[in-house]
């Protein structure tokens, strides 16, 4: 199961040529980028741990894509997506995140519908156990 | 999707070039004109230069011919004594490079061992690398580099810091230009002991020190840029000052002018405020009389302990 979040989830996975060029708009933005990666990919978890700090005083996108070489061999095996935060005031948010990585062996998810009082309909996301895991 | 800006060219490549219009279009004509006129003396600095923009020039232009090129590399070590105009020349380099796009930003990170080597177990690496990551696009410029590397001390963390540097130096060659700066012989013992950097460095240049005539013509374009002017007599003193300032310690060439400078000025307002009845014209402004030289510690007795700092 593909995951796709972010900008640009319904192209193919961005080259690394490319990932270099949405950052250099970034840096030319003014924008703060962060490495951020997880395991858990859930829509709903807002909370990637992040490589490093956010880079905000670069120049080049070379080096982001330094640590990006970096964190890819370190977490190779989990998500990693990159965002730009635009700290300029009345912004002051995450302008552009898109993914990076994805481990060999994507994460599945399914829509779980439950039937509450009054007819009423629930759905959760839930994360399936992969199917392999026994073998 | 992506436009490379050379794949047009690749396919039919170009067979006659306009050389003139090539290097202008690269600014170095400007930038080697500026370094002639800007720079006093330092003729195998500039020669050098020279030839490296050149053989940059003709390289890209090999590029575009379609015929072999490998990327040459840049990184650079300047050596000399304090004041040899080392760093003036780097801030120069960089544009050159710039301008030839081996270089994509063309930012000049000026740093010494404080800002690439930790206080730490684990604080050096992070700090080198985000010096690095600054510099990323442009040059990097290490002043004193020589203080990376403490013989005395197995366990400094310059060798760290070394060694991240050597790394990112041979991997990211088309990233960044590393420019290594120090004094002649401590640099000299600097590269025994690392050989890794001086096998890297394409281009080793030495800036020679300054001449006694050299040094005046650096004080009077000091003093016309600051729109002041030696009058006849003021300009023999100071023949006489930069003489008997060279064999005084602590002299570090064109700084210490520059030193100078700015104290003769002092002594020039002094001396126009001690008399405030006068009137004053525009020539007693921008005039500077030798007893705003003579006044100097240099005659008197010469450099004590204090002049460390002039």
């Amino acid at each position: 199961m593909k995951i796709t979040q972010g900008c640009f989830s319904y192209l193919p996975d961005l080259t690394d040529e490319q990932i270099t060029r949405q950052v250099q708009y970034c840096l030319a933005n003014g924008w703060a980028v962060n490495i951020e990666f997880t395991e858990d990919p859930h829509p709903r978890n807002i909370y990637w741990e992040m490589w490093g700090l956010p880079m905000f005083d670069l120049q080049d996108a070379a080096g982001v894509m330094m640590e990006l070489a970096e964190c890819r061999r370190v977490y190779g095996d989990r998500y990693i997506r990159i965002s730009g935060f635009d700290s300029s005031h009345g912004w002051e948010s995450v302008r552009i995140s898109f993914l990076v990585n994805r481990p060999p062996r994507e994460a599945e998810f399914e829509l779980v519908r439950q039937e509450v009082g009054g007819r009423a309909i629930r759905y959760t996301t839930v994360r399936r156990q992969a199917a392999h895991a026994s073998t | 999707m992506l436009d490379v800006p050379h794949a047009t060219t690749t396919e039919h490549n170009e067979t006659h070039f306009d050389l003139r219009k090539e290097a202008e279009a690269a600014g170095i004509t400007d930038t080697l004109q500026q370094l002639e006129q800007e720079l006093v003396g330092l003729k195998p600095v500039k020669s050098r230069v020279r030839q490296i923009a050149s053989l940059l020039l003709i390289e890209r232009i090999r590029q575009r011919a379609g015929l072999v090129s490998a990327p040459p590399t840049l990184h650079m070590s300047f050596t000399g004594n304090p004041g040899t105009g080392k760093t003036t020349v780097a801030l120069r380099m960089a544009k050159i490079l710039h301008g030839l796009g081996f270089v994509r930003r063309g930012q000049v990170i000026s740093v010494t061992r404080d800002d690439l080597v930790g206080q730490y177990i684990g604080h050096t690496a992070p700090k080198t690398k985000e010096i690095l990551k600054k510099a990323m696009g442009g040059v990097l410029f290490i002043d004193e580099a020589y203080y990376l590397h403490r013989p005395d001390n197995e366990r400094d963390y310059g060798q760290e810091s070394i060694e991240i540097l050597l790394q990112v130096m041979e991997n990211q060659r088309e990233d960044l230009v590393v420019i290594l700066a120090g004094y002649g012989e401590r640099m000299t013992s600097f590269f025994a002991s690392n050989p890794g950097f001086r096998s890297r460095i394409a281009h080793h240049i030495e800036f020679p020190d300054y001449a006694e005539a050299e040094l005046l013509v650096i004080a009077e374009l000091m003093l016309k840029e600051r729109g002041y002017r030696f009058s006849t007599a003021a300009r023999e003193a100071f023949e006489k000052y930069i003489a008997l300032r060279r064999t005084q310690p602590f002299f570090s060439n064109a700084r210490s002018i520059r030193n100078a400078v700015d104290r003769i000025r002092l002594r020039q307002a002094d001396r126009l405020v001690s008399d405030l009845d006068r009137m004053l014209d525009v020539a007693d402004l921008e005039t500077v009389d030798p007893a705003d030289v003579l006044a100097s510690r240099v005659f008197s007795g010469g450099a004590d302990t204090r002049s460390a700092k002039s």
